[in-house]
């Protein structure tokens, strides 16, 4: 089929890139809102590019609504959602949604619990009904609870053998200490222990309610028509979740280097942040602009600087996590255990440098502002896509016309203000961080940095 | 149901497959090489993945990264290497696919001009670093190393991990770089798609100008070493984890040959999910396991189907290797149900239709159809892939595990913790892995 190679003696002309052309506006999902008189609000999306439709059902309360010293109850319900209904076995539920080809998922983080289902269009009204039967009337049946519970209690245990895993949980104790932020979805060891499947019960009838729940439906289906669904599947489900998490616990001070040893490994696994700043900081979309220049895009200063100039790991990024309350500002690298220290301390100088002696120039001001909004019509490619964009909007109260602003709010984002929001919410003095690694190697170089003695934690401490 | 597309060759070998989907303003350039770990030689190992990365640190007419006036264009952009290709792309909007064509273009025209000993090591530096966060300091993370090695003989093309043996990397020479560029990176071995808002007509005149005045570069010869094992290899290593875990592998069909369709279906009715029959046994019934899963790997010359399952405390590999086979066996000699046959049909049209979601990145309808045109030489087989699955019924699915999932000729490898190597599945002999 192919033609006898020839090649062109005429060349392109490659002396310049070519300049990107205007693309044609992008008309933003719309979406349609029914509150059903049990409190759930029912918001769909019509999107038709395949015959599919993903159900999304957001329920703000998640780990942070954790009872103290039942650390764990929020991801241990959600995660009995599954195990039966009625009368029907875990196994038969999942067996239901084997039958839809369905995919079927639970996540849950801070603030939220979500639970979603994607499916054929054909299978909408039998998909809506089992993720009901999941949400609304879970069995939540003791020896259900008992295999869970030590399912969770295994992977614990694992766990203790990921360094990521264990960096993750150990950074949350040393910013949040007791708050509700203060520990990971899964809990710990003597909390799981100390529950039984009456917490599950009581927190699933205090929290898990249709009055903090939305219905997210996108797909080929019509509004009216999802209301009737989820009007028949989420009608008998009621009662009103009681308080959110109290943000009020005292934040501890920790130490400004903390070692979690792991003998002969090979790389360190490094958490570097404080707690910085809530969703709904008018400080949002210029944070966002200036995370992306330290450290939210492959060509970020803490990438190019680690990953691209010193070749000390596979890659490098820094975070703002938005939440309902002050989340954590956080960067996140594992490196070659030999430049743990020399990556400290290049890490710190970014944070310390974009925030004072080296302000971000006009140049990246322009790239950030870019990669955020010329792509930014791709984060509604799918239906999966869109129900999570629309989740934000529930979890966080933004404005209908949210997503239209984003764009021209980002574009007015000036390098004053990234300066002014980088003062604001990095405070070097205040950076923890957080290593586990070889200490028997890596100690001594730490010593060096001038941030004290590095304060060594018990792998079992968290 | 198919992904419609147009085709053309260009007159240096390169394949150009185009599909319009204007639903957002957003297209994907995909673009494979047909170059992967199996063409590496031993001793050489890694090489093609190394030079994934090297295909990011610039080209003669762009020499600095190649990242920044893509991401500065609104894209999203990444790479991949396997056995058996390399896949580049870039998502862009609309009005970048020239910017997007021009970058790819040039790094496949003129990479070796601007490729410096400087650039070289950093990027092993950090593929080095890569390997040590993903497999050595990863519990379990060696599994692979293991398994392949055992599946596979010390020759044969699929003996080693894409990411390579660390002594192997550390002697990589820069000239090994030119020679593999010259070899495998031309247009003769490449394909290239356009999946979204695209004009067809426009954007073919845009490929034609780019990538048209690439010399074509000598046909690649394709591998093929046969493989078979000849018994049950049993072997074990320590590693740092709290539960040990059973692997079970056997060599199985290629990447849609005979038997490949109904193994994938083998296996997840055995291990995908809590309705699966190992999962109800192991972990929902008997509780002796914390977890359970299979897939069928198919790759281009030939396939492996795995089994996982992790040990509850208290429990041994050997119990858990019993009730597999047990599970096997009653699956070999019963077949499946036909609630079970259903499912996996169903599950099939699901998992195909969202793959039809996104025109790029990993898995998008470009990406898809590259696969089928490097693979097959038909893009077109879709419907046909699809069909695949649905033919699939209880006694030819019973015929591939009685046929592949044979208890006498497997590898069946156990991690376990540090000190109790009675833990791990009887008989195994004890080997290094790194």
């Amino acid at each position: 089929m192919s033609a006898a190679p020839t090649t062109r003696t005429i060349k392109v002309d490659r002396s310049q890139l070519p300049v990107p052309g205007p693309t044609r506006p992008f008309p933003f999902p719309h979406i349609e809102k029914t509150t059903l008189p049990n409190g759930l609000r029912v918001w769909t999306v019509h999107h038709a590019q395949v015959p599919l439709v993903s159900f999304t059902l957001l329920v703000r309360c998640g780990a942070a609504s954790d009872p103290a010293g039942k650390e764990g109850l929020a991801a241990v319900t959600a995660d009995m959602l599954d195990e039966g209904s009625g009368d029907r076995s875990a196994i038969e539920i999942h067996e239901a949604l084997a039958r839809l080809g369905a995919q079927f998922d639970t996540d849950i983080g801070s603030d939220a619990t979500v639970a979603s289902v994607t499916v054929l269009s054909r299978f909408a009204q039998r998909a809506l009904q089992a993720l009901s039967d999941i949400v609304a009337r879970p069995a939540l049946r003791e020896s259900d609870f008992a295999r869970v519970r030590q399912l969770r209690l295994h992977r614990l245990t694992q766990l203790r053998d990921m360094p990521g895993a264990v960096a993750d949980r150990a950074f949350l104790k040393l910013l949040y200490g007791s708050h509700p932020y203060g520990h990971s979805p899964i809990g710990n060891e003597a909390a799981l222990a100390a529950m039984d499947v009456d917490d599950v019960r009581a927190f699933h009838t205090r929290s898990i309610r249709p009055s903090v729940a939305t219905l997210i439906a996108v797909g080929d289906c019509a509004h009216d028509a999802i209301v009737g669904l989820a009007s028949e599947a989420f009608g008998d489900w009621t009662g009103a979740a009681d308080g959110g998490a109290g943000g009020d616990a005292a934040l501890p001070r920790a130490a400004a280097i903390n070692v979690v040893p792991r003998a002969r490994a090979p790389q360190s696994e490094l958490r570097i942040g404080h707690v910085a700043v809530a969703r709904d900081t008018p400080d949002y979309h210029a944070l966002v602009v200036a995370n992306t220049i330290l450290g939210g895009q492959f060509v970020s200063r803490i990438n190019l600087n680690l990953r691209e100039d010193k070749g000390l790991t596979y890659g490098a990024r820094t975070a703002f996590e938005f939440r309902r309350l002050p989340g954590p500002f956080v960067l996140q690298v594992s490196v070659q255990t030999s430049g743990t220290a020399r990556a400290v301390e290049e890490a710190i100088g970014e944070i310390a440098g974009i925030r004072g002696s080296r302000p971000v120039t006009a140049d990246e001001l322009a790239l950030g502002i870019a990669a955020l909004t010329r792509g930014y019509a791709r984060s509604f490619e799918t239906g999966e896509q869109i129900g999570r964009a629309a989740i934000q909007l529930a979890l966080y109260d933004l404005p209908d016309d949210y997503f239209e602003q984003f764009v021209p709010r980002v574009e007015r984002v000036t390098s004053d203000e990234v300066s002014r929001v980088m003062e604001r919410h990095l405070d070097p003095p205040r950076l923890v961080t957080l290593i586990v690694g070889d200490l028997d190697v890596i100690g001594q170089d730490l010593n060096g940095l001038g941030h004290g003695a590095p304060v060594v934690l018990s792998p079992d401490a968290f | 149901m198919n992904i419609s597309f147009t085709q053309h060759t260009l007159g240096n070998g390169l394949d150009v497959l185009m599909h319009e989907d204007h639903a957002c303003p957003i297209v994907a350039v995909n673009l494979w090489y047909h170059v992967g770990s199996k063409n590496e030689q031993p001793g050489h190992t890694g090489f093609a993945h190394l030079f994934e990365h090297l295909m990011f640190e610039g080209s003669q007419h762009h020499d600095r990264g190649y990242f920044q006036p893509l991401q500065g264009a609104g894209a999203t952009l990444n790479a991949s290497t396997n056995a058996d290709r390399t896949n580049y792309w870039e998502v862009v909007p609309a009005g970048a696919l020239e910017l997007a064509l021009w970058m790819e273009s040039d790094r496949m025209g003129y990479l070796l001009p601007a490729l410096t000993d400087a650039k070289f090591s950093n990027q092993r530096d950090v593929v080095l670093n890569e390997r040590r966060q993903n497999y050595e300091n990863r519990p379990y993370g060696l599994a692979p190393m293991a398994l392949l090695a055992f599946l596979f003989p010390a020759d044969h093309p699929y003996h080693w991990t894409t990411i390579g043996e660390i002594a192997d990397l550390e002697a990589v020479k820069l000239d090994e770089v030119h020679a593999f560029f010259r070899r495998y990176y031309h247009p003769a071995n490449a394909s290239i798609a356009l999946a979204g808002d695209i004009d067809a007509d426009h954007a073919l005149a845009l490929v034609d100008q780019y990538f048209g005045e690439i010399d074509a570069g000598e046909r690649v010869d394709p591998v093929r070493v046969p493989a078979t094992l000849p018994r049950d290899l049993r072997i074990q290593f320590e590693d740092r984890v709290e539960l040990p875990r059973l692997y079970l592998a056997w060599l199985t069909p290629a990447m849609f040959a005979e038997g490949d369709a109904d193994l994938d279906l083998a296996t997840d009715l055995l291990a995908n999910g809590k309705a699966s029959r190992l999962y109800r046994r192991l972990v929902f019934d008997e509780r002796i396991a914390t977890d359970v899963s299979a897939s069928q790997n198919s790759r281009e010359m030939a396939g492996y189907a795995q089994l996982t399952a992790t040990a509850a405390p208290g429990h041994t590999l050997a119990e858990i290797e019993r009730a597999i086979f047990e599970e096997i066996a009653r699956l070999a000699a019963d077949g499946p149900t036909d609630e079970e046959i259903e499912r996996g049909r169903v599950q099939a049209e699901a998992q195909f239709m969202f793959r039809l979601q996104t025109v790029g990145g990993f898995g998008g309808k470009s990406d898809q159809l590259n696969a089928y045109n490097v693979f097959l030489k038909e893009p077109a087989y879709f419907d046909r892939d699809l069909e695949r699955y649905q033919v699939v019924t209880g006694s030819s699915l019973r015929q591939v595990v009685n046929g592949y999932l044979d208890p006498g000729r497997r590898v069946t490898l156990s991690i376990v913790p540090q000190g109790r190597t009675a833990l791990a599945a009887p008989d195994s002999e004890t080997v290094v892995v790194s």
